[in-house]
């Protein structure tokens, strides 16, 4: 199928629905594509067309704004989402250093995913829990005050999840 | 002094008092009194000059006095207006608008309702950001509990008066906590802010008079209002009234929130509060106001905290963010992660924070790197200073202060960096160079073993040598050593 009409093919009806609750869809996009995000997994080219089409607004305003805010992201993503927390507190108190230990463990480097899909590598920004710097954070789940050697057990303890 | 040396708290009066999901308990500590009685025993007028009176001023950074925004947008013409909170808590190592929301939504709640009163508005919108997942759970909490209890919606304690306050979660971009940013966001678009004036109290949000307060500035109005503005200007100085809450990180002994009044030296707060300094090791610095802030060094520890002090020493007040930083850590390094923040950061709206803090973190890289030379701490100078007045908005036109103050207070770290391409502190990794001493090696060989590059070479019980040229640095012999045999400088 030529891919103009598999994307007019594909379906959306979570989306749909969602917005046909909206009580007003003037400046509904954002909360569209967390909506989108949180369903997918990520914003695929498909799924920022049909957003497009239904919020009545140009393609490449929705592009704009999927690529302008770091949260939301173009590509699947890994099962334990590794956050490795940059923010000055947890920078003061090491954790570049917690950050190049998984780097080593995990043999990729931030940004990437590990083969298996199953850890994508990444940094973020202050997660306001400060008190516990250095701070990892595992999907929703907070690790505080890890130290390098701390990094092992807790991919090993993600490892043993991931066959299930 | 009681034991609190010497902390006040009004905005974070509730916290970790109440049961943040039970507004009974809110209401228990006199909450929602200020709503009835800006409702019932004052006028819009009357509740603006309180605010005006007590000298309340924006907690978000830049200090502007909040009743005069109130009055403002209190003045503008329009049948539609808006009341605004930005809870978009980007600066890193800052947590204090997380805790109020989390520990006393309510306080927030009411004040943007009498703000609303104050100013003719009947809708509010907190914009938050979607990294706080707890506080977004509470404050939809509290929004249904005040709803059904009436304080909050249609015909508010039965006053004829109505006002909704919605939540909009941000979706990860530093540059929403800038307020016209921040309303492009709300209305779906990329969070890029916008020419000013117009200000948003003349049009803002959709283009109507907006009003928008930080959460913490919000935290103080009901008590402003129930114990009326003369209250308030006992705490403070004659120019920053009241209190401040910083967030206490980096190396300091005890960490997290306080409340002071404004005014308070600095050294009280990190040496009496804070309990001094891990480890027993020195004071170097302390930063505050985040990626647009400076470092302070520590002769200047006996500088009151307010606006003014901290703006004449090339910092800002800043959200609260206040970084604690001792002997080993490097400023050059500090300055470099700041400038990797902002750099990242920029939305690329206007051409000197774009360009400009790109250019400013090459150079920075070059410097920590060992590429470094004199010329290049006068070209940060001279560029850190065109990227802060040409910038549009805030975040360009502060983040050069942590270069900028480095450069200034740090001067000498600098110059090692470029001259000698050595790090004091140690810090940055790529200056830094591993020998083996011979005099305690025991030639085990687990360096040579363990070491990524096989750069270590010797044989067994014989002292071994690192090829400094192939060396990458990775610290794992250092780590590795049974003897500790390793140093590096």
């Amino acid at each position: 199928m030529p891919q103009q009409a598999a994307e007019a093919a594909a379906s959306f009806p979570e989306i749909d629905a969602y917005i046909d609750g909206l009580p007003d869809i003037n400046g509904a996009l954002i909360p569209v594509l967390h909506r989108a995000q949180e369903e997918y997994g990520y914003l695929s080219r498909e799924v920022q067309l049909h957003i497009a089409r239904r919020l009545q607004i140009p393609a490449s305003k929705v592009f704009g704004v999927a690529t302008f805010y770091s949260l939301f992201t173009l590509e699947k993503k890994g099962k334990f989402r590794i956050n490795v927390c940059l923010g000055t507190a947890c920078f003061v108190r090491g954790s570049e250093a917690i950050l190049r230990q998984f780097e080593t463990d995990l043999g990729i480097k931030a940004r990437e995913t590990t083969e298996d899909f199953l850890f994508p590598l990444d940094s973020i920004r202050c997660v306001g829990a400060c008190g516990l710097a250095p701070v990892v954070m595992v999907n929703d789940r907070v690790y505080g005050r890890v130290k390098p050697e701390d990094v092992k057990g807790i991919v090993e303890e993600h490892l043993k999840r991931g066959g299930e | 002094m009681s034991d609190n040396y010497g902390q006040v708290r009004i905005a974070l009066r509730n916290c970790g008092v109440i049961d943040p999901e039970k507004i009974g308990d809110y209401i228990a500590q006199g909450g929602y009194d200020a709503l009835a009685k800006a409702i019932f025993e004052m006028t819009p007028a009357e509740i603006i000059d309180t605010v005006k009176k007590s000298g309340l001023r924006g907690r978000g950074g830049a200090g502007f006095p909040t009743g005069l925004k109130w009055e403002l947008s209190g003045k503008s013409e329009g049948d539609e207006k808006y009341v605004m909170c930005n809870a978009d808590e980007g600066d890193p190592g800052a947590f204090m608008d997380r805790s109020i929301l989390e520990g006393d939504p309510h306080s927030v709640l009411e004040a943007m309702v009498i703000c609303g009163r104050a100013i003719g508005a009947r809708q509010g919108i907190i914009y938050i950001r979607a990294e706080y997942p707890l506080a977004v759970k509470r404050l939809q909490k509290a929004i249904g509990e005040a709803e059904e209890l009436g304080l909050l919606g249609d015909d508010i304690l039965g006053s004829g008066f109505d006002f909704g306050i919605r939540l909009y979660l941000g979706a990860g971009a530093f540059v929403c906590g800038e307020e016209t940013s921040l309303m492009n966001s709300v209305q779906g678009g990329r969070g890029e802010p916008r020419i000013k004036p117009p200000f948003p109290a003349q049009a803002g949000l959709w283009k109507k008079p907006t009003n928008i307060n930080n959460v913490e500035t919000y935290a103080n109005v009901c008590r402003i209002i129930l114990n009326g503005w003369e209250w308030f200007r006992q705490f403070g100085t004659e120019k920053s009234p009241g209190t401040k809450v910083f967030a206490l990180a980096g190396k300091v002994n005890n960490v997290g929130l306080v409340e002071v009044p404004m005014g308070m030296p600095l050294r009280h707060i990190i040496e009496v509060i804070g309990g001094g300094i891990q480890n027993g090791r020195k004071l170097k610095a302390v930063q505050t106001g985040g990626p647009s802030g400076g470092c302070i060094p520590e002769e200047h520890m006996d500088t009151p905290v307010d606006y003014e002090s901290l703006v004449a020493l090339g910092s800002i007040m800043g959200s609260g963010g206040m970084i604690v930083l001792d002997e080993d850590d490097c400023m050059v390094n500090i300055a470099q992660f700041y400038l990797k923040f902002t750099a990242e950061e920029s939305c690329g709206k206007c051409t000197p924070c774009r360009i400009g803090n790109r250019r400013l973190l090459e150079i920075l890289e070059k410097i920590t790197t060992g590429g470094g030379a004199e010329k290049d701490m006068i070209d940060l100078d001279e560029l850190g200073n065109i990227v802060r007045d040409c910038s549009l908005c805030g975040l360009g036109q502060s983040s050069p202060n942590p270069v900028l103050s480095t450069l200034k207070y740090f001067r000498d770290e600098y110059l090692v960096h470029v001259n000698d391409k050595r790090c004091p502190s140690k810090r940055c990794t790529a200056l830094l160079r591993y020998f083996i001493m011979p005099e305690k090696c025991i030639g085990c060989t687990v360096c040579a073993r363990n070491c990524p590059v096989s750069c270590i070479s010797g044989e067994r019980k014989k002292t071994h040598v690192i090829d400094q040229a192939r060396c990458i640095k990775c610290n794992t012999c250092y780590e590795k050593c049974p003897v500790n045999a390793i140093t590096k400088e």
